[in-house]
């Protein structure tokens, strides 16, 4: 009996792995073993900040690519894009690591309320239906898209300012938050030298008055950083200045002209002559300000 | 046994505070701002400049496309700029400054009082006349009337039906006018039937108003094919498609024009429009608007000019009473907040509402209990709790399976959630992403 049970057993077993066999053999799909290789030297985040489906996606992406100009992992940044290029026999291009700036700083004391809002929570909801609870309708909502889109923990909303925060050490500029806000204020910037650098920490495009009027840190178009920069590296559009990144040589000079303030400099030391330590001191307090105002 | 629309619906309570008010007519204000997208469709294009003299009629913009439709000046005045204003979107959009001095109209308008009903013209000369006159559905959708009277090729309507409903809550501007304007309204009813070709029109009126009925039905016997149909009081009654549905128990597939269930849904409010700008040649430059709320002092109805800023008509009405909560263009159920009581009268302003702190405020979200009350509501048959889900997690391709598109923004889940969901306000949302996404699929 027992002899019966185990031919019978076994035979189906032999049976199902013939099947088994030929059907692998039949529809095979040959996947280049490069593929995974690349993936296991990806940080696994399946952000998507590189714009394809995840880090799988981006694997096939380089192995099939014909150079790796055009491909980056932000997330892993040089790093790992060197450790792929090993992988692959190519040479990785050189990315000068990015990072998300958040252009408002209209905080609670600079932009008074003129109405507020009680619908849902989300700033996508409030931007499509009207310009928001202050007088300029280009800056931060604050209802935190940008914090709920980031897979990292690396942007949260101050409540003393209302306004988002990107912690440096946590931001991979996969550019989720960027994606996520209506207003367009978040902007990916090179990190800088020692994380230094400068950029117009507004995006009104209204002329200097009802600018000026809606908020007291907007930037109002006067044009005088442009003048002052001795690289080129401001460019006017829309009454709102933008400093290109890739010609700004952090000289500092335009942070002093600005009347507003708009213009903020991140992590430099402080400056030496004593005039000019008020701008420096500025942006920092306004960056860290701790009020007890709810926004 | 009256007849509704089958699918949904809810029952506010109607707070009809200014009905039986008689229409006050309004002084132009010393200075109007007339805003250049008082439509759907391309914002028109500023023909005057600044420093031009311009007289109530006048064409200040022209219609940029064929949806869309030119402005008129409401007033007779001088124009101090064209520049940004906020007006209803919340937005600062382009607008035209008037400042007003006497009230001097274009010579070709008809100011008597005289009724005129024979109309001699053709379809097309009607159509025309619409088109130059800039009237758009001044229900609330602001949709350029001549292109609903321009069906698509292969098309016919076999009837026309006039929304008389006014089924939101305190609004009583199309009540107001039915009974104080109804020999017009239905002359202009006459005039749409021409110009769609169609010999019988229906007007749909909710049986909350039975004085407009009678007045309606005793006026429309001297009228040829015009008949009135009183309707059971449900919200949202007065959507194209409830209205079509209410009256002719018909309904219209998903993503299709009301035309192809046979029918052409205009406004009373249009109607009186047509009427006037056919019979007196006067362009659409001003409107009967509500002004209510126990926010205000004295609820009325005011026959106001576009561009009015809405301080004005408050000032009317007696001032606001008590702490203010929220001042509201349009009724309850679909208006949108204020953002300033300096934002000027549309063409789709069919009412100001005031709400005092109390009413004004919205319960905070409590988590979904799956009751599923919206869905039952929902007059349009959708799935409001799945799709506003749906558009919090990004889902578009669920919420475009589901029809977002279909919704007409009734606001009636949101009104009947137990738990205070925001569901329309992300649904709206959702919806204005996913016909994004369809059109640029498309193009």
């Amino acid at each position: 009996m027992i002899l019966i049970a185990i031919l019978t057993l076994g035979g189906i077993g032999m049976a199902g792995s013939v099947l088994l066999y030929a059907a692998s053999k039949k529809f095979e799909v040959y996947e280049n073993p490069l593929i995974a290789e690349v993936q296991e030297a990806l940080p696994a985040a399946n952000c998507g900040g590189c714009g394809y489906p995840g880090c799988a996606g981006f694997a096939a992406a380089c192995v099939n690519a014909s150079s790796l100009d055009d491909l980056l992992c932000p997330v892993g940044g040089a790093d790992v894009m060197n450790r792929v290029a090993a992988i692959l026999g190519q040479n990785a291009a050189k990315t000068d690591p990015k990072i998300a700036v958040v252009r408002c700083n209209g905080n609670c004391q600079a932009r008074p309320h003129v109405n507020r809002y009680d619908g849902a929570r989300n700033c996508a909801v409030a931007s499509a239906l009207y310009g928001g609870e202050t007088g300029c309708s280009y800056g931060c909502l604050g209802y935190g898209d940008c914090a709920t889109a980031c897979t990292f923990g690396a942007i949260h909303i101050n409540p003393a300012t209302g306004l988002p925060e990107v912690i440096e050490e946590k931001c991979t500029s996969c550019g989720a938050c960027v994606k996520a806000c209506p207003k367009n204020i978040i902007e990916l910037r090179n990190k800088g030298p020692k994380s230094r650098r400068i950029y117009v920490s507004c995006v009104n495009k209204d002329k200097g008055g009802p600018a000026r009027k809606a908020c007291a840190n907007a930037c109002i178009g006067c044009s005088k950083c442009v003048k002052e920069c001795p690289f080129d590296a401001i460019q006017m559009d829309s009454n709102v200045a933008w400093i290109d990144f890739r010609k700004c040589r952090l000289c500092r000079k335009c942070t002093l002209v600005c009347p507003t303030k708009a213009i903020h400099e991140l992590n430099f030391p402080p400056r030496k002559e004593a005039a000019t330590e008020a701008g420096g001191a500025k942006t920092k307090d306004i960056i860290n300000e701790k009020t007890n105002s709810a926004c | 046994m009256l007849r509704t629309f089958r699918l949904g619906g809810i029952h506010p309570p109607e707070n009809k505070l200014s009905a039986g008010k008689t229409v006050a007519i309004l002084a132009p204000p010393p200075q109007v701002i007339i805003p250049l997208g008082q439509h759907i469709g391309a914002p028109a294009q500023a023909v005057v400049a600044k420093g031009d003299q311009v007289k109530a009629g006048t064409l200040l913009a022209k219609a940029a496309g064929f949806i869309s439709a030119p402005i008129h000046s409401s007033v007779s005045g001088k124009i101090t700029k064209i520049d940004q204003a906020v007006d209803a979107s919340g937005y600062a959009r382009p607008a035209i400054y008037i400042d007003v001095t006497g009230d001097e109209w274009e010579e070709t308008i008809d100011r008597s009082e005289t009724i005129r009903r024979e109309c001699t013209l053709s379809s097309q000369e009607i159509v025309a006349k619409i088109t130059a006159a800039g009237i758009v559905g001044l229900g609330g959708a602001t949709f350029p009337t001549h292109v609903k009277l321009t069906p698509p090729p292969g098309s016919k309507a076999g009837i026309l039906i006039i929304n008389g409903v006014e089924c939101e809550p305190y609004l009583t501007s199309d009540h107001a006018l039915m009974l104080q304007r109804g020999e017009e309204t239905l002359t202009g009813v006459s005039i749409l039937m021409k110009a769609i070709g169609v010999d019988r029109a229906i007007i749909g009126i909710e049986n909350n108003k039975p004085d407009a009925i009678s007045h309606l039905r005793t006026l429309a016997r001297t009228f040829a094919g015009i008949e009135i149909m009183p309707l059971k009081v449900q919200y949202p009654q007065g959507g194209e498609k409830q209205l079509i549905d209410a009256v002719l128990r018909r309904q219209v597939r998903s993503g299709a024009l009301p035309i192809s269930a046979g029918a052409v849904v205009q406004n009373v409010g249009t109607a009186y429009a047509v009427y006037e700008a056919v019979q007196k040649n006067k362009p659409l430059f001003e409107r009967i608007v509500t002004i209510t709320g126990r926010g205000v002092a004295n609820p009325s109805n005011f026959l106001v000019r576009i561009g009015t800023p809405i301080r004005y008509l408050i000032e009317a009405a007696g001032g606001l009473s008590g702490q203010t909560g929220k001042i509201i263009g349009g009724g309850p159920m679909m208006g949108k907040a204020l953002v300033s009581a300096d934002i000027p009268v549309a063409k789709g302003s069919s009412g100001i509402l005031v709400l005092p702190r109390e009413e004004a405020a919205r319960k905070p979200s409590l988590p979904c209990i799956r009751c599923a009350k919206c869905v039952a509501v929902c007059p349009m048959g959708l799935n409001p709790t799945l799709l506003m889900t749906a558009t919090e997690f990004v889902q578009w391709e669920m919420a475009e399976k589901n029809y977002i598109v279909d919704c007409i923004e009734c606001g009636s889940c949101s009104f009947t959630c137990p738990s205070h969901r925001p569901l329309l306000d992300y649904i709206r949302l959702g919806k204005g992403k996913v016909m994004n996404i369809i059109r640029t699929r498309k193009s």
